[in-house]
């Protein structure tokens, strides 16, 4: 793909205008709603970065977890049907550390700040 | 309806408002909720001017259908008042002939109720070791409230919210597995209902009016109040999104369980097991993250199109990593 400018270096750059040029003409709550909008292109940021590669690994655990192949989209809609019928026990360690794995990625894009994800990298 | 019509029409009715009161003016929006507005007016009296708050039913409501009417949520404020607990006064409630709409009017509370302050600015470091130990004695005045002559709220239990919220999960299409699990282990230890009081629903940061000088001056937002479990109200404020990144300070990220309980048992409150808390902080943490949902999903469907609602649902992940730590905690 085209990588003058990166998709990263596009993001960047609205980032920028909305930052330096943009929010400084605002007033209320547009103030805060730019603030958002510039979280939501720095959560797109770690999505780009890490997204795919978060996937990747969540479909093998998954893979691993189910004990068939599949894309991670099917297998993780597999996963969620055992649970709501009991097919697969809720306390098995494997289950939790697959989900506990997946949702360390998720945060790390969604809010690397949560005192959540703290707490939960801490206890490694 | 425009501001200067509204104020006109309460106006009409300012000798309600206070004692004394001739006119009402400055009128100005605070904020506006898609289920609620909350506007500030004075009362204007020859000794001077009253701040008092208004909560208005917008002229089209969209949102939360949880909702208690407007007179319910002030009937419920004056109960809780005539218990001791600490609530805004409510002068008055309009009348359909007012021409105001669904409203009350509130005294205004000074404090705070931003929860990132409460929890960090040093303007309440005084007053936050206390916090939690007051939080537990309003609650034991809340649930003290007597139910005869109380309007008519809905009931809940543990069951029916896990209905409820399992309805609104599947209805998003979403697939997650952790609110899957939870919504298994939530259903298996879901407590029998054994003692029914009034319950206020959205006890938490937020919600509370807290003063740097003496803590705890009101409790706000009355309107998600149902008759339940008395541990709901424990449970939610306990809820690690209320914390603002104090997690070791398991309520609202100012104080401990235990302050909790134990204020809550002398203040008269019938003692209540911290797991029956713990049980309802993670219903509590799988509830908000399935209203991050709902939020979003008014953005997907058109109904709300501000880039707030679309990131809201990005926060429905933090309430799976506290879920995840929780059902580790127990399995």
């Amino acid at each position: 793909m085209i990588e003058q400018p990166t998709a990263l270096e596009l993001v960047d750059a609205v980032i920028g205008f909305i930052e330096t040029r943009a929010a400084p003409q605002l007033k209320d709550r547009d103030v805060f709603l730019a603030r958002v909008a510039v979280n939501a292109l720095l959560t797109l940021r770690r999505e780009i970065e890490h997204g795919a590669a978060a996937e990747a690994v969540a479909s093998t655990r998954l893979q691993n977890l189910m004990g068939e192949e599949g894309d991670y989209a099917s297998l993780n809609r597999a996963l969620c049907q055992a649970i709501r019928e009991g097919a697969i026990d809720i306390t098995a360690p494997a289950l939790l550390a697959h989900m506990r794995a997946s949702i360390i990625d998720q945060v790390q894009i969604d809010q690397p700040n949560y005192s959540g994800l703290k707490a939960a990298l801490a206890e490694g | 309806m425009e501001a200067a019509d509204l104020e006109r029409a309460i106006n009409q009715v300012a000798a309600k408002l206070a004692p004394g009161a001739t006119g009402a003016s400055d009128l100005r929006r605070l904020s506006g909720g898609a289920s609620q507005e909350t506007w500030s007016i004075l009362a204007n009296s020859p000794s001077g001017d009253v701040p008092l708050i208004l909560r208005r039913r917008p002229d089209s409501p969209t949102g939360s259908g949880n909702a208690v009417p407007l007179a319910t949520e002030a009937a419920l404020i004056r109960a809780a008042a005539a218990r001791g607990a600490p609530v805004p006064t409510v002068p008055y409630v309009f009348q359909e002939a007012d021409g105001v709409g669904e409203a009350y009017v509130m005294g205004k509370v000074e404090g705070e109720t931003l929860g990132s302050r409460i929890v960090r600015n040093d303007a309440f470091a005084a007053i936050r070791p206390n916090l939690a130990t007051q939080c537990g004695a309003v609650l034991a005045q809340i649930h003290a409230i007597p139910l005869e002559g109380l309007p008519e709220v809905a009931h809940s239990s543990a069951l029916v919210e896990l209905e409820k919220y399992e309805a609104v999960y599947r209805g998003c299409g979403a697939e997650r597995p952790i609110i899957e699990a939870a919504l298994v282990h939530l259903k298996r230890h879901a407590p029998a209902l054994e003692r029914q009081t009034l319950v206020h629903g959205d006890f938490r940061n937020g919600n509370l009016m807290i003063h740097p000088e003496d803590g705890l001056r009101a409790v706000l937002d009355w309107e998600l109040a149902h008759l339940g479990d008395p541990a709901e109200d424990l449970g939610w404020i306990c809820v690690n999104s209320w914390r603002f990144g104090n997690h070791a300070k398991p309520v609202g990220g100012f104080g401990d369980y235990s302050q909790l309980l134990d204020a809550y048992e002398a203040a008269g409150g019938t003692p209540i097991a911290l797991e029956r808390v713990k049980y309802w902080q993670m219903l509590g943490s799988m509830k908000w993250g399935i209203m991050c949902m709902t939020m979003y999903l008014s953005f997907a469907n058109g109904a709300d199109p501000s880039v707030e609602r679309a990131m809201i649902g990005r926060r429905t992940s933090e309430t799976e990593i506290d879920l995840i730590t929780l059902l580790e905690a127990v399995a």
